[in-house]
Order: C-alpha cells, then sequence, then structure tokens
C-alpha cells in the first residue's frame, strides 16, 4: 500500500525524516510555544510575495512523506499485532480524494474481551507495570515523546492523509502538542501525591493515589493523535492500563504509535489498542466489567449511551468531554482586525472540526456590520485544496456522512432566514470540501445557532447589552468553552465569570494548552483532562488510617 | 554469613548501599564501566555568563588527589571581585524581558531534560573525575551520586511547568490570585562530600522555577562542577543564568552571603559556617536556606531484625567514608541484644574494604583532605580519653592519602564529645538504652535535627519514635534512603528550609498576590 501525494513536488524530494530546524519556528500554531491548537495559521517566518522566495523558504518546512508506507493496519493487544478473531476488516479513506487507503482489522466485542484480559494482566499485583517505579513511568512516556519527535513527519503525513487536515498544521500543532502532552505527563508520574491527614483519635491517616486500573478510552477522529496523547498520557502516568479505542475513519496513526509505544518499552498489555466502531468495539469497552473506568471524547449523543453503559454494567469511572456550540462575545472596543481572525480561526481551524469551535460569535451592534463584512473578506480568502500543499489552511471534511450533515445544516439556515455572506456550498470537486460559509442576522432560535455544525460555517449574532449577551451565550446545553474580546479590564472579569464553561478565553482562542485543564460544564462533559486536575480522572483515593499507640502533633 | 561475604566480596558497592537506585536494583556491577584512572581535568577557570574566566586577581589555588595528597592541578581562584562579576551577569540573565524571563516554563524543564542527558552521556568521565578529585569510591562515585544527579534534574525538569498558583476567593468584589515567581539571582554554596550531587540538588530546584544563580564550589573538590557547567552551556541555558565561582569560603563564599544583588541564599556546609552566612545575610535580609549538621540517632530496638540493623547502621554511618550531614554516628541499641549488636558490627567493620578508590572492591576511600584527617583522628584520641572502648581501628590506613581505618567505639556516654559533636569520618559511636522513653530523650538530646532511625518490627513503637523524635527527616527499618521525590532538611540547628520533593520549590519561589478590583459579581457566583 502506498500513498501518493496529489500535489507534492519539488518539496516530495526532500528527506522523509526532516526535523524542524530552527528556523521554523514561526507562527503555524498561534505561536510556537506550544498553544495547542491554533487560532492564528500562518506560514513560518515571514510572508514571503516574490514566488522564489516562497520556495526557498518552503524549503525549510517539513514535507510529507512521499508514499509512506502504511505499516500498521491490525489489532495491537499484548505489544503484539493481531488480526481480529471475527476475520474481518473495515476500509479506511483519505477524504482528499475519497479513495481508499487500506483495510484495516476490525475489532468488536471478542478482540475487546482480549485487550482487558491482556491490560488486567499487566495491572496484576506484583507486576512489572506496577512495581515500576512511578519515576520510570514517567521516563517511559519521555521516551515515547522521543520516538515521536523522531516520527514526526511519518506520523503527521499519516494524520493529514488519513484524517484531511492540512501537514502543516499536522505537524506543527497536532504533534507538537502530543509531545507536549507526554513530556508533561511525564514529568507528573512521581509527584502523584497523597497526604497524611490529621485526623481525630489516636490514628495516623495517610492517603495514596493509587492508579484506577483498566481505563477503556474511546477517541474521536478530529484530532486522532492527540486526542490520543491527552488520554494514554495522563493514564500511564498514573500508572493505569489502557485499552483504546481510535475512531473507524482515522485508525492509522494511533496503530502507528502502538510500534512507538512498544519501542519505548512499556510492558506489554499496558496498552492495547481496538481499531473499530462504536456500535460494537465502542459498546463492549463501555458495557465490559472488566474495565474500571471509561474516557470518552466525542458527540454528547454517543456520550449520554457511555455514562449509560457504565450505569448498566458495574457502575464504572466516566469521564466526558463532548460537544460545544460555544459563543464568542466581541465588544464593541475590541482591536477589530485582531478580534476577526481570531474569530474566524476559532470556527474555522481544522476544517470547522473542533468541539471548541467558537461557532456562535456574538458582536455588540455598534460594530457589527464591520466586523461581518471583515469576516466574510477573510473567509474568501481562505484557501481551502489539498491538505499536502503548503500554503492550504482548510482540507475536506472528515467523511461523506460529516460533509451531507454540514451541508443540510447550511440548507436550514439559508432556509431559517439566515443572511448567506459567503460560502455555502461543496467545494466541486473530489473529496469532501466545503466552501468557507458564514451566516449574518443569525436568530438565536436557528438550528445553526443552537446545534453543533462541526464545519466551516460562522454565524455571526448581534447583541446590544453585556447582560444580554451574557445570557444569551450561556443560554444552550452545552459549556464547553466562551471567548470574550475587549479592552476592558471590567468587562473581561465579568464576563468571563458569568460564563457557563469549563474554559474562557479572553482576547484570545484555541488557547489550549497542557498545563491547563479542559474540559465541559453541562452537557459538554464531566471531568477534566490536562493539567494537574486531569490526573484526578486517572487516580483512585485510598485512605489508609492505622490505629496508633499514642498520637501527638 | 558465608553467603553474605561471598555476595559482598563480590558486589562490595551495590550489596551495602542504601541510597535507592536503579543501578542497585538491577545488576549494577556488570553495567559499571571500568574507570579511567587518570580523567583529564578541561576546566579549572571561573565560569560567568557561559564563557571561561581567570580570576580578576589572576591567583590560583591547587586542588588534591585525597588518595596521594598530590597536586591535581591549579584551579582559578575567585574572591569578592569574581563574585561581583558573576552577580552582575546572574543579574543582567534575570532582567525582564531576557530570554530566560521570557522562556516558557516547560522550556527550561526542556534543557534540564538536556542537562540531565549529558551527564547521563558523561557518566563514566564524571563518576572518574570526581573520585579523583573528592576520593570517593567509583564504583559509588558512578552508581550513586551520577545516578542520583541525572534523576535530581530530571524530577525538577518536571516541575518546571507545574508550579502552580492559586486564585482565591477573597472577601469583596474582588478578583485575586497568586503567581509563582522566580525569587531572582540565588547564591549556592556548596560542600565537598558530594560535590555532584550537592550541585544538583541546588541547581534542579533553582531552574525549574526560573532563577539565576551564583554558586561557589568547596575549594577541594572543583573539578567535576566546573565540567557540568560546561555541560549546562551545551544543554542551551542562555549566557548568565548559571556561574559557577571556585574558591574559599571565607572570600567568594563571604561576598555572596553579603552581596546586596543576591536575593537569596543557600547553603549546605557546617552549622558554624551556616551561622556566619545568616548573619552576613541580614545586610539585605536576602532569604536563606541551610542545610547544616547532624549528630543523628539511629535507634534499634531488641526486636529488629538484628542483621539487617548491624548492615544497615554501618552503611549508615561509614557510607562515604563517613562523610554524610545524616550519618547516623550515634547507635542507640537496646541493652538485650547490645553486646550481639557492637560484637557483629565490629565484625562487620573489620571486613570493610579501604583502599584505593578506583578498585571496584573498595569500599571506603581517603578522607577529603589533610584538616579533615586530622580532625577525625584527633576526634577518635577524644573518644579514647574520654573513656569510650575502641572496639576496632582507631588509626591511619596507609602510609599516603588521607585513609583512615574504619573505627568503632562501645560504651559511648552521652556527655562524650564523640557523642555530641559531628566527626565527619569513619567511627561509629554506639551506645545502649532501656526504654523507649529514654531512648527518645536522648536522642532529641543534641543541638541537631537532620535524620534520625529506628529498627523494630513492632508497628506502635515505630509510629511512636518516628512522631517524637525531633529531626527534619526519620527512617524505619532503612537508612539513607533519599528520594529525589521526598523533601529533606533540618530541625533546630540541623538548618532551615528542605531540599528536594514539591516542599524544594518552596525556597526558590516567591508568591506574589495579585488583586484586581471588579464589578460586583453577579448573584450566585
Amino acid at each position: 500500500m502506498s500513498l501518493t501525494p496529489g500535489l507534492y513536488t519539488q518539496e516530495g524530494t526532500q528527506s522523509p525524516n526532516q526535523k524542524s530546524s530552527g528556523k521554523i519556528s514561526g507562527q503555524i500554531a498561534i505561536d510556537n510555544r506550544g498553544t495547542m491548537t491554533s487560532s492564528k495559521i500562518e506560514l513560518p517566518g515571514e510572508v514571503k510575495s516574490d514566488p522564489a522566495a516562497l520556495m526557498a523558504s518552503l524549503q525549510l518546512m517539513p514535507s510529507p512523506v512521499p508514499d509512506l508506507e502504511i505499516k500498521y493496519t491490525k489489532i495491537f493487544i499484548n505489544n503484539e499485532w493481531q488480526t481480529s478473531v471475527s476475520g474481518r476488516t473495515f476500509p479506511v479513506y483519505n477524504p482528499s480524494n475519497g479513495e481508499k487507503i487500506c483495510h484495516v482489522q476490525e475489532a468488536e466485542k471478542a478482540d475487546t474481551d482480549k485487550a482487558v484480559q491482556a491490560a488486567r494482566l499487566a495491572f496484576t499485583l506484583g507486576s512489572v507495570w506496577r512495581r515500576m517505579d512511578a519515576s520510570e513511568r514517567g521516563r517511559l512516556l519521555d521516551k515515547l515523546a522521543d520516538l515521536v519527535e523522531r516520527d514526526r513527519t511519518i506520523l503527521a503525513t499519516l494524520e493529514s492523509v488519513n484524517g484531511g487536515k492540512p501537514f502543516l498544521q499536522a505537524f506543527y500543532v497536532d504533534l507538537q502538542g502530543v509531545i507536549k502532552t507526554l513530556r508533561y505527563f511525564a514529568g507528573w508520574a512521581d509527584k502523584i501525591h497523597g497526604m497524611t491527614i490529621p485526623v481525630d483519635g489516636d490514628y495516623f491517616t495517610f492517603t495514596k493515589h493509587e492508579p484506577i486500573g483498566v481505563c477503556g478510552q474511546i477517541i474521536p477522529w478530529n484530532f486522532p493523535l492527540l486526542m490520543m496523547a491527552w488520554k494514554i498520557a495522563p493514564a500511564l502516568c498514573c500508572g493505569n492500563t489502557v485499552v483504546i479505542k481510535p475512531a473507524e475513519q482515522t485508525p492509522l496513526s494511533s496503530l502507528y504509535m502502538g510500534a512507538l509505544i512498544k519501542e519505548a518499552g512499556f510492558p506489554p498489555g499496558v496498552v492495547n489498542i481496538l481499531p473499530g466502531y462504536g456500535p460494537t468495539a465502542g459498546a463492549a469497552i463501555a458495557f465490559h466489567m472488566g474495565i474500571d473506568k471509561v474516557a470518552f471524547t466525542g458527540s454528547t449523543e454517543v456520550g449520554k449511551l457511555i455514562q449509560e453503559a457504565a450505569g448498566r454494567s458495574n457502575l464504572k469511572r466516566v469521564t466526558l468531554e463532548l460537544g460545544g456550540k460555544s459563543p464568542n462575545i466581541i465588544f464593541a472596543d475590541a482591536d477589530l482586525d485582531y478580534a476577526v481572525e481570531q474569530a474566524h480561526q476559532g470556527v474555522f481551524f481544522n476544517q470547522g472540526q473542533c468541539c471548541t469551535a467558537g461557532s456562535r460569535v456574538f458582536v455588540e451592534e455598534s460594530i457589527y456590520d464591520e466586523f461581518v463584512r471583515k469576516s466574510v473578506e477573510r473567509a474568501k480568502r481562505r484557501i481551502v485544496g489539498n491538505p499536502f500543499d503548503p500554503t492550504t489552511e482548510q482540507g475536506p471534511q472528515i467523511d461523506k456522512e460529516q460533509y451531507s450533515k454540514i451541508l443540510a445544516l447550511i440548507q436550514s439556515g439559508i432556509s431559517e432566514g439566515a443572511k448567506l455572506e459567503c460560502g455555502g456550498k461543496a467545494l466541486g470537486r473530489k473529496g469532501f470540501y466545503i466552501e468557507p460559509t458564514v451566516f449574518s442576522n443569525v436568530k438565536d432560535e436557528m438550528r445553526i445557532a443552537k446545534e453543533e455544525i462541526f464545519g466551516p460555517v460562522q454565524q455571526i449574532l448581534k447583541f446590544k447589552t453585556m447582560d444580554e449577551a451574557i445570557e444569551r451565550a450561556n443560554s444552550t446545553e452545552y459549556g464547553l468553552v466562551a471567548a470574550v474580546f475587549t479592552r476592558d479590564i471590567n468587562k473581561a472579569m465579568t464576563v468571563s465569570a458569568a460564563m457557563h464553561a469549563g474554559t474562557v478565553w479572553i482576547n484570545c482562542y484555541n488557547a489550549l494548552n497542557v498545563q491547563s485543564p479542559f474540559g465541559g460544564f453541562k452537557m459538554s462533559g464531566n471531568g477534566r483532562e490536562m493539567g494537574e486536575y486531569g490526573l484526578r480522572e486517572y487516580s483512585e483515593v485510598k485512605t489508609i488510617t492505622m490505629k496508633i499507640h499514642q498520637k501527638n502533633s | 554469613m558465608m553467603l553474605r561475604s561471598v555476595v559482598s566480596s563480590k558486589l562490595p558497592q551495590i550489596s551495602r548501599l542504601s541510597l535507592r537506585v536503579p543501578a542497585i536494583q538491577y545488576s549494577a556491577a556488570a553495567s559499571i564501566p571500568a574507570p579511567n584512572t587518570q580523567p583529564e581535568v578541561h576546566f579549572n577557570k571561573i565560569f560567568i555568563n557561559n564563557e571561561w574566566h581567570d580570576a580578576v586577581s589572576k591567583k590560583t589555588f591547587p586542588t588534591v588527589n585525597p588518595s596521594t595528597a598530590e597536586v591535581i592541578c591549579q584551579v582559578a581562584e575567585g574572591d569578592k571581585a569574581d563574585v561581583d562579576k558573576a552577580v552582575k551577569a546572574a543579574k543582567q540573565a534575570f532582567r525582564l524581558g531576557s530570554p530566560w524571563r521570557r522562556m516558557d516554563a516547560s522550556h527550561r524543564g526542556l534543557l534540564l531534560n538536556r542537562l540531565a542527558d549529558l551527564i547521563e552521556r558523561d557518566s563514566a568521565y564524571l563518576a572518574a573525575l570526581e573520585t579523583l578529585d573528592n576520593g570517593k569510591p567509583y564504583a559509588l562515585s558512578y552508581s550513586v551520586d551520577l545516578s542520583v544527579v541525572v534523576k535530581c534534574l530530571r524530577y525538577y525538569a518536571g516541575w518546571a511547568d507545574k508550579n502552580h498558583g492559586k486564585t482565591i476567593p477573597i472577601d469583596g468584589d474582588y478578583f485575586c490570585y497568586t503567581r509563582h515567581e522566580p525569587v531572582g539571582v540565588c547564591g549556592q554554596i556548596i560542600p565537598w562530600n558530594f560535590p555532584l550531587l550537592m550541585q544538583a540538588w541546588k541547581l534542579g530546584p533553582a531552574l525549574a522555577t526560573g532563577n539565576t544563580v551564583v554558586m561557589k564550589v568547596a575549594e577541594q573538590t572543583p573539578l567535576t562542577a566546573l565540567y557540568v557547567a560546561s555541560l549546562i552551556k551545551e544543554a542551551g541555558f542562555p549566557e548568565g543564568v548559571v556561574n559557577i565561582v571556585p574558591g574559599y569560603g571565607h572570600t567568594a563564599g563571604a561576598a555572596i552571603s553579603s552581596h546586596m544583588d543576591i536575593d537569596k541564599v543557600a547553603f549546605t556546609g557546617s552549622t558554624e559556617v551556616g551561622q556566619l552566612i545568616q548573619q552576613a545575610a541580614s545586610r539585605n535580609l536576602k532569604k536563606v536556606t541551610l542545610e547544616l549538621g547532624g549528630k543523628s540517632p539511629n535507634i534499634i530496638l531488641s526486636d529488629a531484625n538484628l542483621e539487617d540493623a548491624v548492615e544497615q547502621a554501618h552503611s549508615a554511618v561509614f557510607f562515604n567514608q563517613g562523610q554524610v550531614c545524616c550519618a547516623g554516628s550515634r547507635t542507640y541499641v537496646q541493652e538485650d541484644v547490645y553486646n550481639e549488636f557492637v560484637e557483629r558490627s565490629v565484625e562487620r567493620a573489620k571486613k570493610r574494604v579501604v583502599g584505593d578508590p578506583f578498585s571496584l572492591q573498595t569500599e571506603q576511600g581517603p578522607q577529603v583532605d589533610e584538616d579533615q584527617f586530622k580532625k577525625v583522628l584527633g576526634y577518635i584520641n577524644a573518644g579514647k580519653r574520654d573513656g569510650a572502648k575502641l572496639m576496632c581501628g582507631g588509626g591511619v590506613a596507609a602510609d599516603r592519602g588521607y585513609f583512615i581505618q574504619p573505627t568503632i567505639f562501645g560504651e559511648v556516654k552521652d556527655n562524650m564529645t564523640i557523642a555530641r559533636e559531628e566527626i565527619f569520618g569513619p567511627v561509629m559511636q554506639i551506645l545502649k538504652f532501656k526504654t523507649l522513653e529514654e531512648v527518645i530523650e536522648r536522642g532529641n538530646d543534641t543541638q541537631y535535627g537532620l535524620a534520625a532511625a529506628v529498627f523494630t518490627r513492632d508497628i506502635d513503637k515505630a509510629h511512636y519514635i518516628s512522631a517524637a523524635l525531633r529531626a527534619g527527616t526519620v527512617w524505619v527499618n532503612c537508612y539513607n534512603v533519599c528520594g529525589v521525590q521526598a523533601p529533606f532538611g533540618g530541625y533546630k540547628a540541623s538548618g532551615n528550609g528542605r531540599e528536594f520533593g514539591e516542599y524544594g520549590l518552596e525556597a526558590y519561589t516567591e508568591v506574589k498576590t495579585v488583586t484586581i478590583k471588579v464589578p460586583p459579581k453577579p448573584t450566585g457566583s
């Protein structure tokens, strides 16, 4: 099997393992300092208007691996590659042309059982993994980060080919985020402190933070590797074992990670990877009696099923990171051009396929028209095309289903009376491309203002007062993130305190960092990932109380 | 005992070590590379702004190989003028907007991890140089000192982006938060007993939290720290972040502790010098942390596993030629096992292999210098004079170099000099006690409070004694277990502040409370 990049010509001759040099430090992410997703996608370095200078600058950039061979297509259990019990496979596609990349072994309940058995064995009292020093778990995660760094180009290529995201974004944003996540949690491994507690009476009481056990993790297709890192890093840092199901759309980079996990030296059974579908493998995880905790990132609809399955089986711990319809509130005193760009990236980043997408842009009346005009101008400039083209800002949607759903929601916007300012249809070429679309005059009750579109569609709404904006922004079942743009410190503080959302950004958007927690209020989920808070979801606290003969302070 | 001595003779450096290092858990002897007994010295100058400088005075001082008493080389002798230069560089590196101040916290962690990688790469060389300059057995330099140095740096690398401030729900319409900021320019004065390890203990937390450093290394053992300076540059730390001044305490050390532009001073060494530092610091009220001397009690109850207790108590006092601040130098043994314990301890001490530190069989090398050598011999004489019973050793162990025989005193009384003062040499005092209450009182009857240990199988006694002892660290059924994750420091005259663990960050962090007036709180939040 091989992948032939459509557009690659000159750059394709570069070394496949080319590392980012110090020169590639510019602005493809929010900045080069590790913010995990981008609200400002620009090419590294200065913008080159002269074509020769542009080409020269491209030579410094990493480029996808040409004709990448797909090495890993099987189920990963016990550090070994296995075929499915049923013998079934499923096809995996390249969304930029709709063509099949390869077939992957399809895990179902029987395979899940095998994986859980392996994970349970790896978690047995006295096992290599349980007896390992916490600092050594950190070293393994650090090694895994080193390996991801080594194979960064390969992984970014896989991510781009299988997920449709622009290669440079995959390289700079996704892979950077993966490496930083692994390193961050590597550092926590031997810093997860229990407490000693001055209880009443002649007792000595202390707590131990123990791993929960076997963790089922079900991850989505929008950031396949990054979500895998977000899930496995804290779980392994705390000493758990893992059974992870990547999305059926995007299993390839996760399976490649399986090989790196083995190479890094994690003992067999500590991480097991089950490519497969939600209703089969996913459901088997959520219902499994041998799984102690399930973590899911995906839609609110499926999140409810997972919670229900956990309740109907063994009351496994549940953390959910679900959908959003996040408000982005722009006051008249904000730096307008900056706010336009941030709001644009806030919704269009990653083809709009972000749970954090700022898909309800509330703009203060006095600047509304100008904001809409500038946003439309910006959206029209957005470069949609082949993900391997280094100038591409937006690739295809992930699959036919998403593509059709987005186009249907665009139609609903038109028919419900929102004003279509630009875009609104498919790109008219092979692959699941959709034009960057902007709606103005959007009303709160329209479907496009209530439902998660998960596509390149921006809704711009008008407001008069701060109180009104707060109330309307909070009037949603979701509560994942919110943002406010203003120069007024009081407005910033008031709005950020009032938002019912797990994350609030002030004068920035998508500024996600490994060090800070992320998760939703209300139906956007429960629990927090990342930061120190993320450790709680993977630890059981054990209180040990010992009768002692005489207590002294 | 037969099996034991066979194992011991094969793995002398491993089987008796109580510092827990992975190298020890796996078969470490095989993994210790053969020593280069004549490691070349590459760096002998003052390190300021990532560059090498001669002393302003052009003076140099000799550093001596304690195994032979021969001069290894001359080293640039920093004094006040050089400290001034170093402080200027450190202050410049700490200015608002500097690369170091603007650097992501996670990147500071990355640099510390890189430094750990480089030290790991050069472990064999550094271990040999440490042995040459300090005299400690090479097998231990390699498997203990170097291994813990790397662990320490990696541990603090992880903390760099995890030193959290708080947001605080204060009364009124305010938003209040704390920022954990670096203290600024930190003066660090380190001793000669674990030159590399003490350097890492000091640098790890200081750099993780974003400070800049002016470090004075001990005049007895400057060489490895200067080599690490070259690795600091190689790792990519910006210039001026770490500056290292070899020199003497009364000149360079005094200049650091009284310097008006140094914001914090950290010292590890004797209690006597610690007091001087605290006084000097009062000039600009710089923050002070001190890790000083000890006379740590090691309490053996009669229900303990005696064989294990003998071995642990032996290592507790003899490890590193007895040159350990937390040495278990008052071994209290319960009456009914006292005689057997003394007998077995003597047997063990007589087997201790003293000699060429580059030999892998060697357990004990020379004392660090002539001063220490004479001081230890002086204490041994005091012990005899005061009427303690010399059970073994007591003399010089070789005709050149500063080797001293493993020495044990029995029938030691609490008021004898050898039971009250820090000897810092291979001399064990064994005292007798009857009851728990008695041994707690006697164990605590000292100006020091660094460490203590208790050996017993009884869970109640273990808890009771560990709660009762006035010491910063208490070990139960083990000794010298200093995990980088756990804090270490002294009660009373053994110092103040804690190093290691999360606690170790506090000494290098200033807490800034920021309070912002905000519009009235929305109801309900």
